[in-house]
């Protein structure tokens, strides 16, 4: 049988990069065919190539064994390929039915040939769409406005677009990034489904668990290449990862118990909007203590930013309080909060970490600049920013040609590490017990788009600030990373703390259904310890 | 279902908004110039706000025809400054050439639409310019915009210096007023809406033109789809950048009819500066309307309304220095943009070039 998607040696050249190096890729009918790799390996370059957003610079495409050219999504479109972008691809002031009928109109008959000028036929679109819905099992109502759907909906109004399209092969982008575990096993037993009826699906991700629930095949990517393609008979989850890095890959990471010792962060009932005048954070109490790491836990987009934001002084609270050390430090400004201690690593590291056009001596000593030794008077002392710059570049092993070099320049990897290096450095040259300054440090998404090696160096450093007295607080949507490095876990959903648990006894499957908004009354969980809210 | 009752709802409550509004600002009024505004004073004020609010309302619908795609377009003063010359001269020369050969009044009406039309070519020219710089190369669309203004005040100066300030020749005139059969004739609304000058009446078709373009067909669509996420779009194998272009020109097109009844409806005569900031007051009650054709109408409506009241006020009370009630369509301006009717949110992409 010829198999529905071929690409043969396929190169393509960036600016000073090889993004994909003769790489063969092989897609049968009915088949969920899931790609690994690390960010930057080539995985999105080669789908890009395939939807025709990207042109090879050599190579073949051949769909059901014809050679084929594809110039723009266009021409992907009108051969039957069909992709669902990790950032979606909709329109969220339109409704579900408009976003799907984009650029392939119903018209009203006799309307027809007054071409981009006819009349949409709404109620035919609809019709045709829950259609779709019902024959795959994917559950979308065409007349609601797709900014009010939860992700795991905008995921499907997404496929049906695709589906809408008349695609035979559909292209998933990171489609898990996004969603709950439990959200995931459903899109799992969609695409099963989709496969059972003749659909051919392109599965990419970099999350090895999933491979296994879903792939009938596996295939790997490392820095451009195909390093290999097999069966997940033949594959187990150290294989992959040794084969997604290059190296053996330690997947654990060693850590010692916890000695928790005074509250250092303590939140009380806080509550903060977002831009849109939205409660995001409503009612939240926790406390971080001196020597532990406190991980919350939840879906992209429940309050986690503003949570963020409100204690780090860069968004005002509404309500409730926020203690440093035993201060109130609600209302107080950013420099002052870290003044008193606190270190941040933020969300977005381009935007708010970092001054990309600055060089990274410049932004090493962006908070510190004013203070002595770094100023004397209104004067920079270059001499002694620039020895403290390169010492921590040395230590955080940051590769940049130099430490004048545009940070701007780096890699995500190196960004990070220049933004931790300068945090943790500030940090833990505060003691607990001196001068009343409490070392806090607040991660958001500290390894959100980084490669394996940089995401083990950070964990690591995430622990030793936890194991030299700092009060850890790890904002991640990924919840490996949570587990593997928190003590105790929050889970929070729509602005609330739904539970707090202890890391050692939390499992997989009870974060998941706390994601989801689901408090489970009977279970395991360690009640003592949980804080529910109503 | 819910929606249309909402809407239906929120129908009513702007229609009982705007009656008892109406009438407070009538009782304001005669509190002001004691009493003298009588039933016709009061038709006569509302026939004048439809006639002043045209040109506000082509700059809005303007405005939304480009924004709507993604392009700010801030130099819709300077297509309308340079359609009114335009329009002014070649309605003045176009006549001289014409009435020999064909008489004067049809000379006169062939003229007037000449002008109309290579008015609105002379926007559309800088519509073009507005289109390539801010679409093709990226340039920050408020400077191109107020590149486009600074040019036109120039381009209009210099004419108007050279050829249109002294010894012209005798001209057809504006448009004279056209009364619908029949309608014309009904009482209040017949003089209010019926008789009225052709551009007041084009800019009423064209709103519902508009408002069905933008909501009921595939170029709305495309047009609303490539204003809000144009990414999206173009993964669907919409040409974002096509779309841009011809909303541009059409708003440029549009505009140009708005120059054209400063020189056409209004006055028979140009002046350096005329559009006076009403294309700027246009983009104000496009904010107003919350980018829709029909909340736009009713913005330039109430800056109308100003204005015409701002006439009146000075014709009954001379004592009244004349700067005071000709603040006021300005400190509505300043009382829109601040946002009291409520946050209008942008199209989400309203500003940004697109990089493919």
């Amino acid at each position: 049988m010829t198999p529905a998607l071929q690409a043969i040696g396929i190169t393509k050249r960036f600016p000073g990069v090889l993004a994909n190096d003769h790489v063969n890729f092989e897609l049968e009918r009915g088949q969920i065919h899931a790609l690994l790799g690390e960010n930057g390996a080539g995985k999105s370059t080669l789908m890009n190539i395939l939807y025709g957003l990207y042109q090879p610079d050599a190579g073949e495409i051949r769909i059901n064994g014809q050679t084929v050219t594809i110039a723009s999504p266009h021409d992907a479109i009108a051969r039957g390929i069909g992709m669902v972008h990790q950032h979606f691809m909709l329109v969220p002031p339109l409704t579900v039915a408009e976003n799907i009928i984009l650029g392939q109109e119903l018209n009203v008959p006799a309307t027809r040939p007054l071409g981009p000028l006819a009349v949409l036929h709404r109620r035919e679109a609809s019709r045709r769409i829950r259609e779709l819905s019902h024959q795959y099992g994917l559950d979308v109502d065409p007349d609601a406005y797709v900014r009010d759907l939860p992700v795991g909906a905008q995921q499907r109004v997404e496929i049906v677009k695709a589906l809408y399209r008349s695609a035979d092969i559909l292209i998933l982008d990171e489609p898990t990034a996004v969603l709950t575990p439990q959200e995931a096993d459903e899109l799992f037993v969609i695409m099963r489904g989709l496969a059972q009826q003749g659909k051919s699906i392109v599965f990419i991700t970099h999350k090895l668990r999933e491979v296994f629930a879903v792939a009938d095949r596996i295939s790997v990517m490392r820095a451009g290449q195909m390093v290999g393609s097999l069966s997940p008979a033949e594959a187990t989850r150290e294989k992959l990862a040794e084969m997604m890095v290059g190296r053996k890959v330690i997947l654990a990471i060693d850590k010692e118990w916890a000695h928790p010792a005074q509250p250092l962060l303590q939140v009380e009932n806080l509550r903060v909007m977002d831009d849109r005048q939205h409660m995001s954070v409503d009612g939240v109490s926790f406390d971080v203590r001196a020597g532990e790491i406190l991980g919350i836990a939840g879906v992209q987009g429940n309050g986690q930013t503003e949570l963020a934001e409100a204690l780090t002084g860069l968004r005002k609270a509404v309500a409730g309080r926020i203690h440093m050390a035993g201060h109130d430090m609600t209302h107080a400004h950013t420099r002052q909060m870290i003044e008193a201690g606190l270190a941040h690593v933020p969300e977005d590291r381009q935007k708010h970490g970092l001054v990309l056009s600055f060089s990274v001596r410049d932004n090493i000593v962006l908070c510190q600049y004013y203070q002595a030794p770094y100023a004397r008077g209104v004067e920079l002392q270059f001499p002694v920013i620039e020895d403290y710059a390169a010492r921590l570049v040395h230590l955080f092993d940051v590769r940049t040609p130099g430490i004048l070099t545009a940070v701007g320049s780096l890699s995500g990897g190196n960004q990070q590490k220049v933004i931790v290096a300068r945090e943790l450095t500030r940090l833990l040259s505060h003691h607990p017990e001196q001068d009343g300054v409490a070392p806090i440090l607040i991660a958001s998404q500290p390894t959100r788009g980084l490669d394996v090696g940089s995401i083990e160096f950070i964990h690591r450093q995430l622990v030793r600030a936890r194991d030299q007295g700092a009060a850890v607080l790890l904002i991640s949507a990924e919840l490996d990373e949570i587990m593997t490095l928190s003590d105790r876990i929050a889970v929070m959903y729509k602005g609330h703390i739904l539970a707090t648990l202890d890391a050692a006894t939390a499992t997989r499957e009870q974060l998941g259904l706390l994601m989801a908004g689901i408090v489970h009354g009977e279970d395991g969980a360690d009640h003592n310890r949980s804080s529910i809210h109503p | 279902m819910n929606t249309t009752r909402f809407m239906w709802r929120s129908g009513w409550i702007t229609i009982v908004v705007v009656v008892v509004g109406l009438f407070g600002a009538w009782v304001l009024l005669n509190a002001v110039i004691g009493g003298r505004c009588d039933a016709a004073c009061v038709v006569g004020s509302l026939s004048q706000a439809l006639r002043l609010a045209t040109p506000i309302a082509f700059a809005a619908l303007c405005g939304v025809i480009c924004e709507r795609a993604g392009v700010v377009d801030i130099g819709i003063e300077g297509k309308m400054l340079m359609s009114a010359m335009t329009c002014y001269a070649i309605n003045l020369f176009g006549f001289q050439v014409l009435k020999d050969s064909m008489g004067a009044e049809a000379a006169g009406s062939l003229s007037r639409l000449l002008a109309v039309g290579l008015g609105m070519l002379s926007a559309l020219l800088l519509a073009m310019l507005h289109a390539v710089v801010s679409i093709r190369f990226k340039v920050d669309q408020i400077i191109s915009g107020t590149v486009i203004n600074i040019l036109a005040i120039g381009v209009t100066g210099y004419m108007y210096r050279s050829f249109l300030a002294e010894n012209l020749p005798a001209g057809p005139g504006t448009f004279p007023i056209l009364n619908i059969p029949f309608l014309a004739n009904l009482p209040v609304i017949g003089p209010i809406l019926f008789q009225q000058k052709p551009l007041t009446y084009v800019m009423l078709i064209l709103m519902v033109a508009v408002h069905y373009v933008l909501f009921f067909t595939p170029w709305g669509l495309r047009t609303r789809a490539v204003g809000e996420h144009p990414r999206a779009a173009d993964t669907l194998g919409i040409n974002v950048f096509r779309t841009r272009y011809v909303n541009v020109w059409i708003g440029g097109l549009v505009a140009g009819l708005g120059g054209a009844w400063f020189t056409l409806e209004a006055v028979d005569v140009f002046n350096p500066l005329m559009t006076n900031g009403l294309g700027f007051i246009g983009l104000a009650a496009m904010i107003f309307g919350k980018w829709n054709p029909f909340g736009a109408l009713a913005g330039a409506l109430i800056f109308g309304l100003g204005s015409s009241v701002t006439s009146t006020v000075s014709i009954f009370r001379p004592d009244i220095p004349s700067q005071i009630p000709q603040m006021l369509p300005y400190i509505l301006t300043i009382i829109v943009l601040t946002g009291v009717v409520g946050r209008a949110v942008p199209p989400a992409a309203d500003g940004q070039p697109y990089e493919k």
